[in-house]
């Protein structure tokens, strides 16, 4: 088997993002127009307006990024301030992660600014890597978005390179990573600021200083040593170095373009009638429920849309107060929403849309309804009884090859097979039911041949009428211990009819304990 | 019109045979309900003899030979265990051995869960319940349940209460059962023989309420009138109309 060919991750860091935002929406050219001015994009805080971004007119008087304003204005009086929009960026960068889907099968955004493409072997679709990069620099200049790539085996590396380095750097798998990035910042490690500050500190100003420290194992050890309590990545250096080098994976989330349910009937014959409209209407509900069945998702808002063949556009919505993909009900809502449709020359599309879908599980109603109707079947019946009681409480009894009572009956689940045996045991006969734990009886008046004439058992007396007996049933020498006793059983009936299965424990004089003691063990029907 | 659900002259010149006496090989109700004492077997067996007397008649006519392989469930709260014991399987009638399902329900809750779920399964032959005392889940809503699904379902339901007292049900045929004195072997007088109960109906929907001594027979069940309820009926008979219920 062929080894998968080495892993390679591009990074996009659009490095001026809100001013390109900015500059869009004022459709201005860098450096021409509104642009022209000195101009800062500005957040409010608790301490006042802090800058978030300068154009180049304001760097170069003075006004740069997370300076307040009022310092900037001292500086440069005449600097124009407008809100900048975190929210909206973040949402373009989303958009743009999509967009980016063309340069690689997944790619992951990188906040607050930045885009992650994995491009492991696609480079050749592009003619090279080289020619991969040129072509992000060329569409996203098009698109008048300023941005610095680079390709790496990592995405802690690509990340730096795209930071740090000369735009367009190219990190091949065979290069030596850390030789190659030794005089970059520590700040390419994508570190929190607090941390670059004790870093700087230190005096590890850059990456070759770190891995310079860490070569040996009593420098790794005294950086581990003095972040030894951050776990979290952005916090501990040397993690981020392991996942620079690619020594401990680095997990990124990828960006999946989610779309709306959508189905649509174009008719042959433009319709004009309501009771036709209700028919497509019905199958257009009937498609949407298999679509978001298929989604796992109910739909939350629909929005329904009828094209007529003179041009116009019917919308009709619809809001529902818990997610549903019920064809019924949803054709029932939209029933009464549909008495007002002017269908003029005809209606030739029909368009149903769900807007907002929230998920839903894949119920089994039907199967609940169709039990209460037509009755289970014998699986569904124990499975529905097993999973209230458990699996033990649901069992059939089997026969086993053993001739003590208690012994000679086993539980399996009820479905399975019986265990195959050469011969069942013929028994002579046998109670109806067999108490767990045979019980002891208290003999008032025994016959002479040695079976009870008159015994208590649970606080009442019993007149043995009838008796049958003794069945003599030995201990199982091959597993019982030497000291068990066999058993004489009886099998009784008493005055009143009460018919049951009695035995004495041992003989008197077997050598195996005291004087026998009788038990009451079975229950004849 | 249907004419043939109008009572025929022979009918209304004597009451009992429009509400005629129950006897073996009746079709029996859906959902019985048996009264037995806790500390012998007699309700359960009288249960079981019941059931495989109406699986015999629905056998004959239709089903056939595959109502015979179906599964009997035998339901027992956790009282009613440890009061009578479990089923033992060589001690079953034989036509039953091989398809026997326990459930051990803890609670009487969980008893009539599974009684109802077993009702409500048509791969089931018939459905055994063993209930002890007067729990407060057996109420009447909770029989009138069970007896709408078997009827629905078409599962006969017997029901066994231990040391109970008849409270409200809505069962079709409710019972009170207890052991008594079996006829003596041909080769043994002195053993005790086939199963006997003394079985008293107390309460039916279209059978007349009545007293038997019910035997199991080789081949079936026989029931015969006691020797002091006949006396009583003759009598009746002559002096009395018969009450029809």
């Amino acid at each position: 088997m062929a080894a998968s060919p080495p892993r390679r991750i591009m990074a996009i860091w659009a490095c001026d993002l809100p001013l390109d935002r900015w500059r869009h929406s004022e459709n201005c050219k860098s450096g021409e127009g509104a642009d022209a001015q000195p101009l800062a994009l500005i957040t409010e805080t608790a301490h006042g307006p802090r800058i978030n971004a300068a154009n180049a007119a304001g760097h170069a008087e003075g006004a740069g990024r997370g300076m307040m304003l009022a310092d900037a204005r001292t500086l440069c009086p005449q600097l124009e301030v407008r809100p900048s929009d975190p929210a909206g960026d973040l949402a373009f960068l989303e958009r743009l992660a999509v967009w980016a889907q063309r340069w690689g099968p997944w790619s992951a955004i990188d906040p607050p600014d930045g885009l992650l493409v994995d491009v492991s072997a696609v480079a050749h679709l592009f003619g090279g890597e080289r020619r991969l990069i040129a072509d992000v620099a060329q569409l996203c200049t098009a698109r008048g978005l300023s941005v610095r790539s680079a390709i790496a085996p990592t995405a802690g590396a690509a990340w730096a390179l795209a930071h740090y380095a000369p735009p367009g750097t190219i990190l091949c798998p065979q290069d030596d990573i850390a030789g190659r990035l030794a005089d970059l910042p520590v700040a390419a490690l994508r570190l929190d600021n607090d941390v670059l500050l004790v870093l700087r500190r230190l005096g590890l100003k850059r990456l070759g200083d770190l891995t310079g420290v860490g070569e040996g194992a009593s420098g790794r050890d005294a950086i581990h040593r003095r972040f030894r309590n951050r776990k979290s990545p952005a916090a501990n250096p040397l993690i981020r170095m392991d996942q620079l080098m690619g020594r401990v994976p680095e997990p990124l989330l990828p960006v999946i373009p989610l779309t709306a349910a959508l189905v649509q009937r174009r008719l042959l014959e433009p319709i004009r009638h309501r009771s036709l409209l209700d028919t497509v209407v019905a199958d257009l509900a009937e498609d949407m429920a298999r679509e978001l069945e298929g989604r796992g998702e109910g739909a939350r808002r629909l929005q329904l849309g009828l094209w007529r063949v003179d041009g116009e556009v019917v919308l009709r919505e619809l809001e529902l107060a818990a997610a549903t993909r019920d064809p019924d009900h949803i054709c029932r809502l939209f029933a009464a929403k549909l008495d007002d449709v002017d269908a003029g020359f005809g209606i030739e599309m029909l368009r149903l849309r769900t807007s907002w879908a929230e998920p839903l599980r894949i119920g089994q109603a039907d199967l609940e309804a169709a039990a209460e109707e037509h009755g289970t079947s014998l699986s569904a019946c124990i499975d529905r009884l097993t999973v209230r009681l458990g699996a033990d409480a649901v069992q059939r009894p089997v026969l086993r090859a053993s001739h003590i009572p208690e012994r000679a009956q086993g539980w399996q689940p009820p479905l399975e097979a019986e265990p195959v045996q050469q011969e069942e045991l013929a028994f002579h006969a046998r109670p109806l039911k067999l108490l767990d734990r045979a019980e002891r009886i208290a003999v008032l008046y025994a016959s002479p041949d040695g079976y009870p004439r008159r015994f208590r058992w649970r606080g009442n007396v019993f007149e043995v009428a009838r008796v049958e007996g003794p069945e003599r049933i030995a201990p199982e020498w091959w597993r019982q211990k030497g000291s068990a006793r066999l058993r004489d059983y009886y099998r009784i009936e008493d005055d009143s009819g009460r018919r049951y299965w009695i035995y004495r424990a041992g003989l008197a004089g077997d050598g195996r304990g005291g004087e026998p003691d009788w038990f009451l063990q079975g229950l004849f029907a | 019109m249907d004419m043939a659900s109008l009572p025929r002259a022979v009918e209304l010149a004597s009451p009992g045979a429009r509400n005629p006496r129950w006897q073996p090989g009746r079709p029996a109700a859906l959902h019985s309900e048996i009264f037995a004492p806790a500390g012998e077997a007699s309700g359960v067996g009288a249960a079981l003899a019941l059931a495989l007397d109406g699986l015999r008649m629905r056998g004959r006519d239709a089903e056939g030979a595959a109502a015979e392989e179906r599964s009997v469930l035998w339901v027992q709260d956790a009282v009613a265990r440890r009061l009578g014991g479990r089923p033992y399987r060589p001690g079953l009638p034989k036509s039953l051995r091989h398809r026997l399902i326990h459930v051990a329900a803890k609670t009487p809750e969980d008893a009539l869960f599974a009684l109802e779920e077993g009702v409500r399964c048509r791969d089931l032959a018939c459905v055994i319940g063993e209930v002890a005392g007067n729990p407060r889940a057996l109420s009447f809503t909770a029989s009138r349940r069970l007896s709408l699904a078997a009827e629905k379902h078409g599962v006969p339901l017997f029901l066994v209460r231990l040391d109970a007292e008849a409270d409200l049900s809505s069962a079709r045929m409710r019972w009170q059962m207890r052991a008594a004195p079996s006829a003596p072997p041909l080769w043994n007088p002195a053993a005790p023989g086939l199963p006997a109960w003394q079985a008293q109906l107390f309460r039916a929907r279209s059978h007349a309420p009545g007293e038997w001594t019910l035997r199991t027979l080789r081949d079936g069940l026989a029931a015969s009138l006691p020797d002091r309820v006949k006396a009583v009926e003759e009598a009746s008979d002559t002096t009395l109309p018969r009450r029809t219920a």
